[in-house]
């Protein structure tokens, strides 16, 4: 029996039974769109964050106080970490060659203040720099001064949104806000840009490093970002900076990590999650098989006289078995695809809505989802089809 | 009567028994017999005598639990499920009292199952379809579904499936049964013409008129062929379910 012949002969007996076939395929395709759907939101999620952090530049190294790694001495040799401080941040852009930005970062929350109005923000200070490394855009009046880090000037740079929130349609360049108890001049407004890396870049305000770890009497840096050069100069100026750091506090107290490391790890864990809810989907998948199953026990306990015929007729057991199987293939192959269709649908509804997110299934879910529901599909029909092979012709012509 | 010719059917003393409980029915006892190439047996006796069992072991659809069944020269009582198939696919050809025609499929493709199943291309199966269907006079209805033919075109269309892979044995189970009795003479009259042709046919029968009609008819009773005639020396006692004193 050619191939062709069974797929015809199948379609035959499943066109047949219109709305059974229908519902049949109706849940393979609820299954395999359900998988596309999920991976896509997975996928997405994860190219979401990478480009995020990619947004940043990837020759980002970050400094933060604390080491995070336990050194299996006896506990509390280390003590309290040292604060990272201004002149450790100074003696990093002197000593890292492959640096080209060093930037202190100091963080805090406080409330802004113009007239009547008032709004609690994230209070960054920073330095000139800041700007060029988080990529930052001006709206009006210009960014932080070049001046020595440890001088911290009176001034401040509003993000968009809190800008528009505290002054309206006024413009808030030479006003004088007040940050807390403190009197700040406006010297510029930043471009919108949303958020990054979970905080509102709009909904804050930068100040200069040292006026803000006075403001928030701080002694130590939330961290130091460098920017280097080459991407190749991440691990030499990783290194130097332990060293200098190290030689400073006279024991490694702190965590240098590369923005690399974070995608990376980020974007692994993003898979695993695509993974699961993959799965979760798939389980479905699992449950649209047994309905493939269920269908063929119909078919075959219906068309035993049909069977006997074949048989009587000198159909072989694998001849049987291949037309029953042919059958169930077809069911899935047919809910496989209107499922991928129907989860491009999904798809691109959901890209439709939220443009910024990009919602898209990775190739391995799209394949893997084919190649198991046709899996499942035949699987669950071999149990049928078997049961069909193993009928007596003369009982089965009979219909028994 | 004698057994001219080279036998495509030798059964020596062949037995199916089933066990029904704790029982052992035996539906077929001790038959054998030789069926020439071209000959035209009548199996006639009451319901429940074996005639059925008989035709079923004749078509390989059914093993003999003792004896020895040569079909064409080869011994076949012992062969598996698979091979029984091929045995059946080349050698033999069913005519059912019910058809059995798939309902979905029209009259020609019902013709051409065992081409397809045989994977014989499409070109040469239509030729071979036309003519078989030419051959029961049916050319014209090839494209109807049997739910769109007579009882007599649907047998018609039976016939020429059971003919078209050219088999050795016609085996036809109360061909005429499902049919009124114009339809019914029709179809006799085709597959007498079959058999003229030299197609050995074994036909299952409560008909009289079709029993003296044949050749030959084995008669049986309680699984036994109990009497073995020509067609022509046929009398409606031989046929009664209690045993009279045989009139021969």
């Amino acid at each position: 029996m050619k191939s062709s012949d069974a797929v015809i002969f199948s379609w035959t007996a499943l066109s047949r039974h219109r709305r059974r076939s229908a519902l049949s395929v109706l849940g393979v395709m609820v299954g395999v769109a359900s998988v596309i759907a999920l991976t896509a939101l997975g996928e997405g999620a994860r190219r979401y964050v990478t480009r995020e952090f990619a947004s940043l530049g990837t020759n980002l190294l970050i400094v933060l106080p604390g080491k995070n790694e336990t050194t299996g001495m006896f506990p509390g040799a280390g003590g309290v970490p040292n604060d990272l401080t201004l002149g450790d941040a100074r003696a990093l852009r002197r000593g890292v060659r492959e640096a080209r930005l060093v930037v202190p970062i100091a963080i805090g929350n406080e409330t802004v203040a113009y007239g009547e109005r008032r709004r609690q923000v994230a209070v960054v200070g920073s330095t000139p720099d800041f700007r060029s490394v988080r990529r930052l855009g001006m709206g009006a009046g210009s960014f932080l001064p070049e001046s020595d880090m440890e001088r911290g000037a009176a001034v401040a740079v509003l993000g968009a949104k809190l800008a528009r929130e505290i002054f309206g349609i006024e413009s808030p360049v030479g006003r004088v806000i007040r940050i807390g108890d403190w009197r700040i001049r406006v010297i510029g407004v930043l471009a919108p840009k949303g958020r990054q890396l979970g905080i509102d870049v709009d909904d804050m305000v930068v100040v200069p490093v040292a006026t803000a770890m006075r403001m928030f009497d701080q002694t130590s840096l939330f961290r130091i970002m460098i920017e280097v050069r080459a991407h190749s100069d991440l691990q030499r100026a990783r290194q130097r900076v332990l060293a200098i750091i190290t030689d400073r506090h006279e024991e490694e107290d702190v965590t240098c990590i590369t923005q690399d490391s974070v995608v990376g790890s980020l974007s692994q864990i993003l898979t695993v999650l695509t993974l699961a809810v993959g799965a979760i989907g798939a389980v479905s998948l699992a449950v649209a098989g047994l309905g493939v199953m269920n269908l063929m026990l119909v078919s075959v306990s219906e068309r035993t006289e049909e069977v006997g015929l074949l048989k009587a007729l000198g159909a072989k057991r694998h001849q049987v078995l291949r037309v029953f199987l042919v059958e169930a293939m077809m069911l899935s192959t047919a809910g496989a695809l209107v499922g991928l269709a129907m989860g491009w649908a999904l798809v691109r509804v959901c890209v439709m809505l939220y443009p910024s997110f990009p919602a898209a299934p990775p190739l391995w879910a799209v394949a893997s989802v084919v190649v198991v529901s046709i899996g499942v599909g035949t699987l669950f029909g071999v149990l049928p089809a078997r049961r069909a092979t193993r009928l007596d012709p003369v009982a089965a012509l009979a219909g028994k | 009567m004698s057994d001219g010719g080279a036998p495509i059917v030798e059964l020596e003393d062949v037995w199916r028994s089933y066990r029904v409980g704790d029982e052992v029915l035996d539906a077929l006892r001790a038959a054998s017999a030789r069926i020439p190439v071209g000959d035209y047996v009548a199996v006639m006796g009451p319901s429940g005598s074996g005639k059925s069992t008989l035709l079923n072991v004749l078509g390989c659809l059914d093993r003999p639990s003792r004896g020895v069944y040569r079909l064409d020269g080869r011994e076949v009582g012992t062969l598996g499920d698979d091979e029984l198939s091929e045995v059946r696919h080349h050698l033999i050809g069913f005519v059912f009292q019910t058809f059995h025609l798939i309902p979905r499929l029209a009259a020609e493709e019902n013709v051409a199952l065992p081409l397809v199943l045989d994977g014989v291309s499409i070109e040469e199966r239509r030729e071979r379809v036309a003519a078989a269907l030419e051959a029961v006079g049916l050319s014209h209805r090839a494209k109807h579904r049997p739910s769109e033919l007579s009882g007599g075109e649907c047998q018609r269309v039976a016939i020429a499936r059971a003919t078209v892979m050219r088999p050795r044995l016609l085996l036809a189970d109360e061909p005429t049964g499902n049919l009124d009795s114009a339809a019914g003479r029709q179809i006799m009259e085709l597959l007498e013409q079959m058999n003229d042709e030299g197609l050995t046919l074994v036909v299952v029968t409560h008909d009289l008129n079709i029993g003296r009609r044949a050749k030959r008819v084995f008669v049986l009773r309680d699984g036994e062929i109990v009497q073995r005639v020509a067609g022509s020396e046929l009398a409606p006692e031989m046929l009664l379910a209690a045993p009279i004193e045989a009139t021969a």
